[in-house]
């Protein structure tokens, strides 16, 4: 069957972005292969390591599970919007500064749901943080220094540092 | 400044950022599994789907009339690679297993393995094109238990194989001339175990057993090759060692290694699994076929089935002690899965157990056993865990027995420097004693276990650590940085550690030094990111190279000054006159005038260090069990490891972290569930339990910095040991919590609840 | 593996999604989160030309409580959306307790308590909640119309009450009584991102001491969750005491047919159903008592 491609357009990382894929393509697939933005990781492709985070609309998804022309008129936020030209997010410093991070392919997922928590949640409790970071896997670091980045970036954002 | 021993270092100890960072956090840096090339075919592999078979004929036909496809590849394309066996770090390697194993041959030995591969236009239409290959398989009735497969009427799996004697870790081994499903028969004997036992008061004989478990790095294998119409082949990928994987394709493809060349990416983990080769070799046979670059990654599933878990085993351990609590024999029965091939890793697993203690008599005898599962490859501290969940068990009851506190046993019989393990080496200089007493002596260890249901456990373990060569090359910048070229990929935090050993030798800051690693056209040889060995021997070849190049700044120094080398010093990052105090130049200063006493400095050197420096450690747990549920929490962890000089404190503290976060998994909730057709039933992150962040506390860590006196910074491997006790921990933790004894991994809860209610002798 | 090659259609009315499953008949499948679905797809669970996204439908993204009538979840609503809504919260703690548990924040993000019906698996967290919580499922198809009990909703593992064409629009909720509580809760081996080994959701109504209405349902332990009306009249009329909730726990236990399988033994999740049951109904009680 003979399938054409889609034409979807959202907004990535604050600008409009336009991209062509077929139905059966992952966001995650079009962020990596089309868009190659390869800063979004494939862990296990059915949304049980957390490695493909991205925030969709305000909310972290697994973008595995989402399907490419399910993007349309989104709002799409991925590790590759988190910094800007002026520099690192508190988040990502906080992460370097921890060594929350040892092989880091897990990092980008853990930076986009940090982001999203701190954000609803200046100041969340290290049973909260474990709590929605549930859906990351990381394999490297027991996550121990993870927790203790998000807190030091809460500490930084909310300016109790 | 750090002070470690009598030595004081002003970068070594510090926490500088590193140099990897800023890539990382913001997904800038290029995994293997991330690698794109113009031009590029996505190949995907056929996998058996069973696990013991004759593969009677492939007919890819089908498949290569889809459009889009352009090439397939089977076994039947490669040449026949040699029965030979090498050293590969952790493990030995047969290169005819191996490239049966990338490719089957005439039988397909396990669910999984790998049958053809196909290169198409998308990975979409290589996935297509798959269930177009037609494959004729005989089915034969698989072989799925070690004790069942070691017996003489069991079907052979290989049926040309023979036992091989071996009497160490690496012996090559005698062959027995015995056809079994048993490929070695390690046997380690250190004095005489009949006349131990009889000394001993107490003693303890149990048997154990472990389910198979997979190092579960969140990137899964991948590889892009390139094979030029020059007949040089290039070759991308996550790699932990791009020299014995070039040296592995050279042997399987039949090409000269200097026509191979590896480049490796940033990896996302490996644990020892990615140390094998399975894509490459496909990817590198269509790239051939097709002239095009070829990029295959595995999915999960493929992960899971197709690469390298650990064995699966059955021991039986015997220990005793007399009254005052001496250890005076341990024997140790090892019957390891080695999966499809030879090769699990029975003998460290024998090397690992009971070396924690000064016992005179030991006997372990190991076997590595084939059966229908995959080939088995190294796992952090390979086949030790697995000996040690069961012996520190037994060393549990020993002290129950003898009504001695299990921590001051281990004291007690605390292995020290000039001890023998099993096979006779005898232990350096280590801070396995220092470890336990500051355990006791730690916070953890005096609070209150507060409530019911809750039980303290204790346990040990060794590791040995590898040196393997290294080679690495810095160039000194007119500005006073300095690049450092390495070869061994950094899946940690080494690359920091590395530059950081080499700030410290040239007296100038860690950021100054920019640390690279290089393809293997581009440095001299690497051993293995493994072993516990990459700061290690880097930090040897650091030694070296900033040596010489301090040695030819002397002289430019001496020229500038116009007197001899002899006359010029250096320290604290500073070049002096010894004649005249006010002649001084910073390391810096005079890299900016190399150009004008003679032109551009860069120094390379190659080591072999010897001297490893083995790794030992002693944790402590508190859980608290449902005994309705049979659910474990994890209260409080303390690991107490002999770290040797940390040169990043940071990422040393993160290396013992994973390991017990690892051991914690493999304790609680990981296995491969088999059916009785030899298929994973569980080959995903779904069912195969990995711990989450809500499924850990806090990890406490006791660093004992016991500097390594055989190297020049003091560095002792540090990665792999922590996952070796928590299993043994948590089982003694259990049995003080809700006194049953856990004997088998997992600790599952249906299992804990069913262990509590034959004791209580109740439904 | 990849998924095969799919038709990818955004309905915008309740209309547009019966016509276009209508079409395809058992080759199409409706989209709401795709947690579920995404994955079949991918395993080869689920073999589908059309897939019928239903996002956009505004019956589909309603969520409205009134103390009169209750709750209504558009059958596209994520989990999420539910366990934010502070009325919701307070009225219907047995679902939330189930929405809180599906997946982890990501797949609550998108995934749906519809979908989580419609998948109808065995142990789908939530639909022994919503049985606690006497919900109904509102259904639109070729032929008008109609609403089923959630208890009656699946017929087999992956399997439900829908004909061709038919699609749930929405899950009613009636208003709890007065003095109403609700819990679900489930066992499993980590603390996040497993499926239920066993999950109960139990609800009572209370007066005073006495349990004037109890609804017990079970996940994981039969084909389908089990409405386990003997374990709920087990306790209609008495008082709530351990005793009482223990022959409730046992009911429970007889009403289940619960297999081995790689995530429990027979035996093993017979065991915690009893064990939940008390836990389930203990929460229950306390909560209707605080209502």
């Amino acid at each position: 069957m003979a399938i054409s491609k889609t034409h979807v357009r959202t907004t990535l990382n604050g600008e409009a972005t336009e991209y062509l894929c077929e139905p059966n393509q992952s966001l995650l697939e079009v962020l990596r292969d089309v868009l190659l933005l390869t800063g979004t990781k494939e862990g296990c492709n059915d949304g049980n390591c957390g490695a493909c985070t991205v925030n969709m609309d305000g909310r972290i998804v697994d973008s595995c599970l989402v399907l490419g022309v399910e993007a349309e008129g989104c709002k799409l936020m991925t590790i590759e919007g988190v910094a800007t030209p002026e520099g690192l997010h508190p988040i990502q410093q906080a992460f370097l500064e921890n060594a929350a991070l040892q092989c880091g392919i897990c990092t980008p997922g853990f930076i986009v749901a940090t982001k999203a928590l701190l954000e609803k949640e200046p100041s969340p409790t290290e049973a909260r943080i474990r709590h929605w970071l549930a859906g990351n896997l990381c394999r490297c670091t027991g996550y121990d220094k993870i927790v203790k980045a998000v807190v030091d970036a809460a500490n930084t954002m909310g300016g109790k540092k | 400044m750090t002070t470690v021993g009598d030595k004081k270092y002003k970068i070594i100890g510090t926490r500088p950022i590193r140099h990897d960072g800023a890539d990382k956090v913001t997904g800038r840096a290029v995994y293997g599994i991330d690698y794109h090339m113009t031009g590029m075919l996505w190949g995907k592999i056929l996998r058996s789907p069973h696990a013991h078979a004759n593969i009677r004929g492939i007919d890819a036909r089908k498949a290569l009339a889809l459009p889009g496809v352009h090439a397939v590849v089977t076994g039947q394309d490669l040449p026949v690679a040699a029965d030979r066996e090498v050293e590969a770090g952790e493990t030995s390697l047969n290169y005819m297993h191996l490239s049966d194993n990338v490719l089957a041959g005439k039988k397909v030995l396990y669910k999984g393995h790998a049958v053809a591969a196909v290169a198409a236009d998308s990975a979409h239409i290589a996935e297509e094109a798959l269930a177009l290959i037609e494959v004729d398989y005989e089915v034969l009735t698989p072989v799925l238990d070690g004790r069942e497969a070691m017996k003489a009427d069991s079907t052979l799996i290989h049926p040309e194989q023979t036992i091989k004697a071996l009497a160490f870790r690496f012996d090559p081994g005698t062959d027995t001339g015995v056809k079994s499903n048993i490929a070695g028969r390690s046997v380690l004997k250190l004095g005489d175990i009949d006349a131990g036992f009889k000394e001993a008061d107490v003693v303890v004989e149990r048997e154990f057993s472990t389910s198979w478990v997979h190092q579960g790095y969140i990137e899964a294998q991948n590889a892009t090759a390139l094979w030029s119409s020059d007949g040089t082949l290039t070759v991308w990928n996550s790699s932990q060692g791009t020299f014995n994987q070039r040296q592995l394709l050279a042997e399987i493809l039949k090409q000269p290694v200097s026509m191979i060349k590896m480049v490796p990416q940033e990896i996302g983990g490996g644990f020892g699994g990615k140390i094998p080769v399975y894509l490459e070799v496909p990817a590198a046979m269509l790239s051939k076929k097709t002239g095009r670059p070829v990029k295959i990654n595995m999915t999960r599933t493929e992960v899971f089935e197709g690469t390298g878990p650990a064995s699966g085993t059955e021991s039986r351990v015997k220990m005793g002690a007399t009254k005052d609590g001496k250890i005076t024999a341990a024997y140790a029965e090892l019957v390891y899965e080695a999966g499809a091939f030879p090769g699990s890793a029975v003998g460290a697993g024998a090397q690992g157990m009971f070396t924690s203690y000064k016992i005179d008599n030991v006997l372990i005898d190991g076997y590595d056993v084939v059966v229908n599962k995959p080939k088995s490859a190294a796992y952090r501290s390979p086949g030790t865990p697995q000996a040690c969940f069961a012996s520190e068990s037994v060393m549990d009851e020993l002290a129950e027995q003898l009504g001695m506190d299990p921590l001051e046993l281990r004291i007690k019989n605390a292995a020290g420097e000039g001890d023998r393990r099993a096979d006779g080496v005898q232990h350096p200089s280590m801070g396995n004693l220092e470890c336990m007493e500051r355990l006791m002596a730690s916070d953890h260890y005096k609070s209150d276990l507060g409530g019911p249901n809750r039980g303290r456990g204790v346990a040990s373990g060794y590791w040995g650590n590898a040196g393997m060569p290294a080679s690495c090359s810095i160039s000194i910048n007119p500005d006073g940085t300095v690049g450092l070229a390495e070869g061994s990929p950094d899946i940690g935090g080494s690359r920091v550690a590395i530059a950081m050993m080499a700030a410290e030798a040239l007296g100038i800051a860690a950021e100054d030094v920019h640390p690279s690693i290089k393809d293997t056209d581009s440095i001299g040889y690497n051993g293995l990111t493994a072993g516990s060995s990459t700061t290690l021997r880097n930090g040897w070849a650091v030694f070296e190279v900033t040596n010489q190049a301090i040695a030819l700044m002397t002289t430019r120094a001496a020229r500038l000054w116009e007197t001899e080398p002899d006359n010029v010093g250096f320290a604290d990052g500073v070049f002096f006159s010894k004649a005249e105090k006010e002649l001084k130049l910073t390391f810096k200063q005079l890299a900016g005038k190399l150009m004008e006493t003679g032109g551009p400095i860069s120094v390379a050197a190659s080591v072999a260090p010897r001297g490893a420096g083995p790794s030992f450690t002693t944790h402590l747990v508190d859980v608290e069990v449902d005994p309705e549920t049979g659910k474990v929490d994890i209260l409080r962890y303390t690991a107490a490891q002999d770290v040797g000089t940390m040169i990043h404190p940071s990422y040393v503290e993160g290396q013992v972290q994973g390991g017990v976060a690892q051991g914690i998994g493999w304790a609680l909730n990981e296995e491969y569930f088999f059916d009785d057709k030899g298929r994973m039933l569980n080959s995903s992150y779904l069912d195969y339990r990995v711990p989450t962040m809500l499924d850990l506390p806090a990890l406490e860590t006791i660093l004992v910095e016991h500097a390594n006196p055989d190297h020049p910074f003091g560095v002792r491997g540090v990665a792999e040991i922590s996952v070796v006790p928590p299993m043994g921990a948590i089982s003694n933790a259990i049995y003080n919590a809700v006194g049953v004894r856990m004997r088998n991994l997992p600790m599952a809860p249906h299992k804990i609840v069913k262990a509590l209610s034959e004791k209580n002798g109740s439904k | 593996m990849p998924l095969r090659p799919i038709e990818y259609v955004a309905a915008k009315t309740v209309q547009e999604a019966v016509t276009s499953l209508a079409e395809k008949g058992d080759a199409a499948r409706p989209l709401a989160g795709g947690t579920d679905l995404i994955v079949q797809l991918r395993g080869g669970r689920r073999i589908i030309d059309r897939v019928v996204d239903l996002k956009a439908i505004p019956e589909m993204n309603e969520l409205t409580y009134n103390a009169q009538t209750g709750l209504r979840i558009g059958a596209a609503v994520p989990c999420y959306r539910v366990y934010s809504n502070a009325d919701v919260a307070r009225a219907y703690p047995g679902l939330v307790d189930a929405a809180s548990l599906v997946g982890g924040i990501q797949i609550q993000g998108r995934g749906s308590i519809g979908g989580n019906l419609c998948n109808a698996a065995p142990s789908g967290d939530t639909i022994p909640a919503l049985i606690a919580h006497s919900a109904v499922a509102e259904i639109t198809g070729p032929g008008g119309n109609r609403e089923v009990s959630v208890e009656e909703f699946c017929t087999a593992p992956g399997r439900t009450v829908l004909q061709a064409g038919e699609i749930l629009v929405a899950i009613r909720l009636p208003a709890p009584a007065a003095n109403f509580g609700a819990c679900y809760m489930r066992f499993i081996p980590r603390n996040e991102m497993d499926i239920a080994v066993v999950g109960v959701g139990a609800s009572v109504v209370l007066n005073g001491n006495t349990v004037t209405a109890c609804r017990i349902a079970l996940a994981s332990v039969a084909p389908t969750p089990v409405y386990a009306t003997a374990a709920g009249a087990a306790l209609v009329g008495k008082e709530a005491t351990e005793d009482n909730m223990n022959a409730a726990a046992e009911a429970a236990q007889a009403a289940a047919t619960p297999i081995s399988d790689m995530r429990g033994t027979a035996e093993y999740r017979t065991h915690l159903i009893g064990v939940l049951t008390r836990r389930a109904l203990r929460i229950a009680i306390q909560r209707a008592k605080e209502a």
